[in-house]
């Protein structure tokens, strides 16, 4: 649905170069609540205004529902009807709203609307829709000043669907709320991806949003995508940054030098079945558990656990085979820091 | 030397005045707003950056609306005299006073305009622009509505800068209020009616900034609107404390 290649984006100001993308490729596919994090500064924002056009790339190509954006011409100012007409299609929500102060919910739900080209009477029919689609039917002639961010926020996802997209961009739609209202926002824009089949592409900064709504995730640092693939993919790639982010362990103990600590993920059906007492029994060997949590991502049980072995890595390549064999993705820890070996 | 005037007198002296000003104002408010509304976006939307960047266009308006703020307004009008009489037929009274006045206001009012709407939020830009809007869609639906409350109380400052400039306007054969002050109560010594006219100006323009404020604070949707009568008439404290809550 949304295909980036090799996208780079160069600003210049005042003779100083910066790059904030640096051949960025990304594969969003339909239908799917996807998420991008990345430490400020990493080039997310940019990335995302580059999928509508808001930024020119500097090069490479953006293609969304089989249109390439790219092609389409036109300044960063002064786009050009066609690039204008892709736009329609596809909605944006922003971090501060941008709801315009002199227009109620529903006027500024029907200015895309008015864009379109809609009469009255069927601007104002297709916005009472959308307003009661987000559940602000009664908000319709509050003015923005008049209304919570959590409200601001849905009138501007009102406002972003009215144009029939089957493309939702989000930068951090949800930063400037605080965590309950975030929730009920995610839920939403879950929601919404479910009933609309509408593919979501959204940038946060929490690891908690990427945990309760998104299919997929990538991970950029400097202008780059580090990593990225489905959520329930990266947790069972060893080493993963992404997965350790999501689901750390960190606060849990790191064991004690001589003996072997283990991280354990397992997902799914796996998750039934009592491994840690089969491996104790067949191998006669003490386990010590230093802390495991369950958690429900992309809509599956994932849990984590780490174990603790005695003797070094060596002598437990037996078992620790045993457990892969069962399908567990077994990551063996260095016990002086706590980092992958 | 005459006598004292009656206030029969007066009023008989002070009505076809009071007209003079506000039909001098009047017209050269209209064609301000005409002229100096353009002007004033011209210089946002020109400007490195805008919507419609053109950095030698931006200069050169700039350049003009500048001179335009720098002449002397009483060397304005003798400037224009050719200008006037060229527009209106003749370069005395009160319709071919709006001449001058109007050439004062426009760069005055374009410099406002212009920050009125450079007040206004660039994410509502962005927002029009992914959904597709043109250029013209953002001046007319974002740029302009947004910066209505502004663009009043802009409208409501030159008025009143118009009203001061009228008195001196007035001086070189326009009439109104300000001359007629000038004619009876400094070169004839009629102290009192003097007065009664700086008392009917002061009344004036209190009355069309108390209009403006209004009108301004009704059209603003955003809570609270600043207002420098309002800060006058009581509401200190509310002021002062919305500032205290912004903080
Ligand atoms: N208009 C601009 N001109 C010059 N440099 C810019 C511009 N916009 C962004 N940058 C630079 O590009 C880089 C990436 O910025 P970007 O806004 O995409 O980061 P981000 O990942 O969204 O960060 P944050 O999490 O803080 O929003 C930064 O180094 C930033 O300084
Ligand atoms: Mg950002």
């Amino acid at each position: 649905m949304i295909t980036t290649t090799d996208l780079t984006k160069v600003y210049r100001s005042q003779g100083r170069e910066v790059t904030a993308l640096a051949g960025v490729d990304l594969h969003v596919r339909e239908g799917e609540v996807y998420g991008v994090v990345g430490t400020s500064g990493a080039g997310k924002s940019t990335l995302i205004r580059c999928v509508n056009m808001l930024e020119r790339p500097s090069s490479g190509t953006v293609t969304v529902d089989g249109l390439d954006l790219t092609a389409l011409g036109g300044h960063e100012q002064r786009a050009g009807s066609a690039l204008r007409e892709a736009r329609r299609r596809i909605g944006m929500v922003f971090q501060h709203f941008n709801l315009l102060a002199s227009r109620t919910a529903q006027e500024n739900v029907e200015l895309p609307l008015e864009i379109i080209g809609l009469d009255r009477a069927q601007r104002r029919r297709k916005a009472a829709e959308l307003l009661d689609l987000v559940g602000l039917a009664d908000k319709a002639r509050s003015y923005p000043s008049q209304l919570s961010g959590g409200q601001k926020q849905r009138v501007g996802i009102a406002r972003a669907l009215a144009g029939d997209p089957k493309v939702l961009l989000s930068d951090e739609a949800t930063s400037a709320l605080d965590p309950e209202t975030t929730r009920s926002i995610l839920k939403l824009l879950r929601d919404l991806n479910q009933q609309l089949g509408l593919t979501v592409l959204l940038i946060t900064h929490e690891m908690d949003v990427i945990k309760s709504v998104c299919d997929s995730a990538a991970l950029m640092r400097g202008g780059r995508v580090v990593e990225s693939g489905e959520l329930t993919d990266l947790l069972a790639t060893p080493g993963s940054e992404l997965a350790r982010e999501l689901f750390p362990l960190s606060e849990f103990g790191s064991g004690h030098p001589g003996r072997t600590v283990l991280e354990i993920t397992f997902q799914g059906d796996t998750s039934a079945r009592p491994f840690v007492s089969q491996l104790a029994r067949t191998y006669q060997i003490d386990i010590n558990i230093l802390g495991a949590a369950v958690e429900t991502i992309a809509g599956r049980m994932v849990g984590r656990m780490r174990v603790e072995l005695s003797g070094s890595h060596q002598d437990n390549v037996v078992p620790i085979g045993f457990l892969r064999e069962q399908g567990l993705q077994v990551d063996v820890l260095d016990a002086a820091n706590g980092a992958v070996a | 030397m005459s006598s004292t005037l009656t206030w029969d007198q007066m009023q008989d002296l002070m009505w076809p005045a009071t007209w003079e000003t506000l039909g001098m104002v009047g017209i050269a408010t209209a064609a301000t707003i005409v002229i100096g509304l353009p002007v004033g976006l011209f210089l946002v939307l020109t400007d490195k950056g805008g919507l419609l960047q053109n950095v030698p266009v931006a200069r050169v308006l700039g350049v003009i609306v500048n001179v335009g703020r720098s002449i002397p307004f009483i060397i304005l009008i003798v400037a224009l005299i050719p200008f006037t009489r060229w527009v209106v037929g003749t370069s005395l009274g009160w319709q071919a006073a709006a001449v001058p006045l109007a050439v004062g206001a426009i760069p005055f009012f374009a410099r406002l305009v212009e920050t009125s709407v450079r007040e206004v939020d660039g994410g509502l830009v962005e927002a029009v622009q992914s959904m597709g809007g043109s250029t013209w869609t953002i001046v007319r639906k974002t740029l302009l509505p947004e910066a209505l409350p502004a663009l009043v109380a802009s409208v409501t400052t030159t008025v009143i800068a118009l009203i001061g400039y009228s008195a001196m306007a007035g001086t070189v054969g326009g009439g109104g209020l300000g001359d007629l002050a000038y004619r009876y109560g400094y070169l004839r010594f009629q102290t009192t009616f003097m007065w009664v006219i700086v008392a009917e100006l002061v009344v004036i323009v209190t009355v069309l900034q108390l209009i403006g404020d209004r009108i301004a604070r009704r059209l603003s949707h955003r809570g609270s609107y600043p207002s420098p009568l309002g800060l006058l008439f009581g509401s200190r404290r509310r002021a002062a404390d919305d500032e205290l809550a912004s903080h």
